[in-house]
């Protein structure tokens, strides 16, 4: 897994709640047996027509957000289906890190496991950061080894997050090799409940 | 100290704590489908790691398959196909036990994991899809994962875990006849919203839990998810009991004394504090339609489309304004006014012999409108060939529905089953998002009973009124 450290980016500003994974990676793209490649069928619904052209009044589509790695948007961002899909999508397309005021569950996992950080803050922080993005050409500093998010024009706010997630992004560590130093334990366990 | 069900089964299964405040979390059985697992067997392969107890892991294939007879052997999309023989490949270089589509045990993996017993108290159960939930109606810690636990899971046995906080959703009273289980859980997500549950485990408790059947249980805690819990949980009682016992994989002879007798200890110890506290008086119940593109967008059959001017936030009136532009509809507009083109009986949440069960009885001596299409899928080959059994395919057949093979069909549109743009579908399955069931799709979430009344009727009616023939 890629690490994650500080990560400077373009921030688009994504005024939706409850974004479903099923929008952010529709299902009839879900048949591949790959990790990779999902990137250009991220939220393909909301950006393509469907004569498959890019659909104009898509944020992603405008211009001024080309090359954004930093997703800002509304709560309970990721709810829905498991499918690990939605964030290889978006670390396909080039997303480094989302900040919204909730995750969901599943979603958040998922992240963690693919070098996706994602940063919680309060409804107010994150309409300050809509506001800004909104004009354009905006860049956000996302630091995990301090937890801040800042800003040249003076945004600067400190995030939460749970210390094995930071731990494991900090180190882009493999998790299964961790856990697989507990053999004895988990051989230990099997024996007594199995 | 006093625990509550969710508790028990967590101690229980603590291997030993992980790092930084999480547990090394052991999970008893895992359940495999074919759209989420082919990366996790090829990470396997690329660190040259094998599955720990394939004898605790078994697959499926259900949500990509075709459901009419002919398709079904013979499946011409390629990437679905590749999608399949690969889950096949990984069976047999793994050693894990596949319920094929020409198994007699094939099905939504959420309806066989019951059906075969191996769902059982106690246990805590993984699957790479959301509606693992469905697996705590029996007093189990059930919940969906994604590829890269999946992958874990099949390494290690075990999942490093936070432990979530919990929830108690009680239903008082006795719900009125017409009023099922998913008018309970449609109505819990109504109140709470699509996130009121982030982070928790529910427990549903109370008299209108105890006297719902197994099938209704699980109906439940499937859509727990969609409330945003970690898992929905329901303890083990005479009704648990019953459903497992002589199930293939339940045990047997003094292997279920033993196992009884530990499954009479799961449940909330008195005193117990739950994180959240939530109750509903089921009696009070309407059956419940969704509206919008959320399962938590749902309103009493006998209500209105509600007004966006009506709403308590900006960012909730532009979700509705938005919400009623996809799913072409006005505001004020009576539920029992809205037409619809599909109906879909079918899915993990609502595919059961009791679901077909319901709707038959709703649609015998009946024809469906003649605008609309109805499509009945079970959920498993076992309950295709039950409900075959008891003739409850030639009522639908000569109602006028189209009745199919076991796979998870229209719930997702992964498959040949799927929504024209702008066809409205009263559907008995879990999720109402944009383009769910086909891109341009509009989703009204129902019960099996409503679905059927509605498809007779043409537009949604109040089943509680229905004249049974």
């Amino acid at each position: 897994m890629q690490s994650f450290n500080s990560h400077t980016g373009l921030v688009v500003p994504f005024e939706r709640e409850n974004v479903d994974t099923d929008q952010i990676i529709p299902k009839q793209f879900l048949k591949r047996i790959e990790r990779t490649g999902y990137g250009e069928f991220l939220f393909y619904d909301w950006r393509f027509q469907s004569d498959g052209k890019p659909n104009r009044s898509f944020i992603l589509n405008a211009p001024e957000y080309a090359g954004a790695t930093v997703l800002v948007a509304g709560r309970n961002f990721g709810c829905g289906s498991s499918r690990e899909h939605a964030v290889w999508a978006l670390r396909d397309y080039g997303f480094r890190a989302l900040i919204a005021p909730s995750f969901a569950d599943i979603f958040t996992t998922n992240s963690a496991k693919n070098g996706l950080l994602l940063v919680t803050l309060s409804p107010a922080q994150i309409r300050d950061l809509m506001t800004r993005a909104q004009r354009g050409a905006f860049e956000l500093t996302v630091n995990l080894e301090s937890c801040t998010v800042s800003s040249a024009d003076g945004f600067s706010a400190q995030f939460a997050i749970d210390p094995f997630t930071r731990t494991s992004l900090l180190l882009g560590q493999d998790e299964i090799g961790m856990t697989l130093q507990h053999e004895a334990e988990i051989s230990e366990y099997e024996k007594s409940h199995c | 100290m006093a625990r509550t069900l969710f508790e028990k089964i967590w101690d229980n299964h603590v291997v030993c704590s992980g790092p930084e405040g999480s547990s090394i979390l052991y999970i008893d059985l895992h359940l495999v489908h074919e759209v989420t697992s082919p990366q996790a067997f090829e990470g396997l392969r690329i660190a040259g790691r094998r599955v720990r107890r394939p004898e605790s892991t078994f697959a499926t294939m259900d949500h990509n398959v075709p459901t009419t007879h002919e398709t079904r052997s013979f499946i011409t999309d390629v990437l679905a196909l590749s999608q399949v023989e690969a889950l096949r490949k990984n069976c047999r270089e793994f050693g894990i036990e596949l319920f094929d589509l020409d198994s007699p045990n094939q099905g939504i993996v959420h309806v066989i994991g019951p059906e075969l017993g191996l769902t059982q108290p106690g246990r805590t159960i993984v699957c790479g899809d959301s509606h693992t939930s469905t697996h705590g109606a029996f007093g189990a810690l059930a919940f969906g994962i994604g590829t890269s636990e999946v992958e874990h899971v099949l390494a290690t046995q075990c999942l490093v875990q936070k432990k979530p906080k919990t929830m108690s959703v009680s239903f008082s009273g006795i719900p009125a006849a017409g009023v099922t289980s998913k008018d309970m859980i449609l109505a819990l997500i109504a109140r709470i919203g699509i996130d009121g549950a982030t982070g928790h485990v529910i427990e549903y408790l109370g008299d209108a839990v105890r006297a719902l059947s197994m099938e209704a249980r699980m109906t439940i805690c499937n859509m727990s998810i969609e409330a945003g819990a970690r898992a929905g949980m329901i303890a083990p009682d005479e009704i648990t009991f019953a459903y497992l016992r002589g199930r293939r994989f339940a045990p047997q002879g003094n292997a279920w004394e033993k196992a009884e007798s530990y499954w009479r200890s799961l449940s909330t110890d008195s005193g117990a504090r739950f994180d959240t506290t939530v109750e509903i008086d089921a009696a009070a119940l309407a059956p419940f339609v969704t509206w919008g593109t959320n399962p938590g967008m749902a309103t009493p059959v006998n209500g209105k489309i509600p007004d966006p001017d009506g709403a308590s936030s900006d960012s909730e009136r532009n979700a509705c304004l938005r919400a009623l532009e996809y799913m072409a509809l006005k505001p004020g507009t009576r539920i029992e006014d809205i037409p619809v083109d599909r109906v879909f009986i079918g899915s993990c949440t609502n595919a059961r012999l009791e679901d077909i069960r319901a709707a038959a009885r709703v649609i015998k001596g009946y024809r469906i409108s003649r605008q609309v299409q109805g499509l009945v899928v079970p959920g498993s080959q076992n309950v295709k060939h039950a409900a075959e059994r008891e003739g409850l395919d030639r009522i639908f057949v000569e109602a006028g529905f189209e009745w199919r093979e076991s796979g998870c069909s229209m719930c997702l549109a992964m498959n040949p089953d799927k929504l024209n743009p702008g066809e409205r579908c009263a559907s008995t399955s879990n999720r109402n998002f944009e383009g769910r069931q086909g891109a341009g799709g509009r989703t009204h979430l129902v019960s099996p009973a409503m679905a059927a009344a509605a498809a007779v009727a043409g537009h949604f009616v109040d089943v509680r009124n229905w004249q049974y023939k």
